[in-house]
């Protein structure tokens, strides 16, 4: 009896470069993504939809910036911080910007260990990128009670100028604070998973039957590396400019 | 096969890009630091907020290594926010002109005298 001769193997069949590689992917009646995990996919997927969310954010505030007559607060003065008799701009939010890419080259560094399967130090790495990312939360709930004891700024109004300073400022900082503290959460909650040795055992996890692995790790990582990444537009266009 | 070895590349790589993020992350403070204005600033603003969004996408997200399908799925769409950009700019420059017209301390157009 002669073996049946299997078909629709994706891995055997050949992946072209270039744009016929895209035409043979999209095209192949398989999965689009060659060599991506669907949990990689769906991520990425969901970070276009975030890049939406934060896009719309970005072009309101451009908006009602563009279309005010009042003038608009000087944010290189509003952020500004006096440390040791020193007035320096801008000081706390530069500060913010460096801890957050500190935190995504350890997220960074912690994928690269979880897939040589070095459960203590990509542990340890996911704990100090959570701990940076806690530190950035703090440092924000300091900017924000600053701003409103201090400089008196409120969503509807603020002293400086223009009403949508704050209306803009709060929402989008807001969010991005909020996407941190998830990113917090779901960070250590992948770091029990590393210590616990649960994706070495490909133990399932919590709220699926799929095996535990280190994709995961990688796929937190995409998720952190955004909120990172929308930290430098806002950085550019809301403090900056 | 456990499952399949994902992206594998060495730690050199993400210590350099690292140091490279804190190189521009100085570079677009400086730009507020000493103050440049006009022009120069939102160019300074825009090339160093392109070049670490650049570098954060294409090494630590790993989309250099991707191969093109995922990479046109993901970075290309996001490109129709040009759109509402330009609908947002043409429509904040309305809203300003006639708030200059019926709100303004200075009109736009001479007042009618009565």
């Amino acid at each position: 009896m002669t073996q049946p001769v299997l078909t629709g193997a994706g891995e055997t069949l050949p992946t072209p470069e270039g744009f016929q590689g895209i035409v043979a992917d999209y095209s192949s009646d398989q999965s689009a993504f060659k060599k991506v995990p669907w949990g990689k996919a769906m991520m990425w997927i969901f970070l276009v939809s975030d890049t939406f969310i934060f896009g719309a954010f970005l072009i309101s505030y451009m908006t009602v910036r563009m279309s005010t007559t009042e003038p608009w607060p000087n944010s290189s003065e509003v952020f500004a911080l006096t440390l040791w008799g020193n007035h320096i701009p801008l000081l706390l939010i530069a500060i913010m910007t460096f801890i957050l890419i500190s935190s995504s080259g350890t997220m960074a560094m912690a994928v690269n260990f979880g897939y040589r399967r070095d459960r203590v130090r990509t542990f340890v790495l996911l704990l100090i990128t959570a701990a940076l990312g806690a530190s950035f939360v703090g440092m924000q709930a300091f900017e924000w009670t600053k701003l409103i004891t201090e400089e008196g700024v409120r969503p509807w109004g603020n002293p400086m100028g223009a009403a949508q300073f704050g209306s803009t400022f709060f929402m989008i900082t807001g969010f991005h604070g909020t996407h941190v503290t998830i990113g917090v959460i779901f960070l250590i909650i992948v770091a029990t998973k590393v210590l616990r040795g649960d994706l070495d055992r490909q133990r399932p996890g919590f709220l699926t039957g799929r095996k535990g692995n280190y994709e995961i790790v990688e796929i937190m990582g995409l998720y952190w590396h955004f909120v990172d990444l929308v930290w430098v537009f806002i950085f550019a266009f809301f403090y900056l400019w | 096969m456990a499952h399949a070895q994902g992206q594998q590349h060495p730690i050199g790589v993400y210590l350099k890009i690292w140091g490279l993020l804190f190189v521009l992350s100085a570079a677009s403070y400086a730009v507020d630091y000493f103050q440049f204005q006009g022009y120069l600033r939102w160019f300074l603003i825009l090339v160093f907020m392109l070049l670490k969004a650049g570098l954060i996408v294409a090494v630590f997200m790993h989309m250099l290594w991707e191969r093109l399908a995922l990479m046109y799925a993901i970075l290309v769409p996001p490109l129709l926010l040009l759109v509402l950009l330009g609908i947002g700019a043409l429509e904040a420059d309305y809203t300003f002109l006639t708030r200059g017209t019926f709100f303004g301390t200075q009109s736009a157009v001479p007042s009618v005298p009565r």
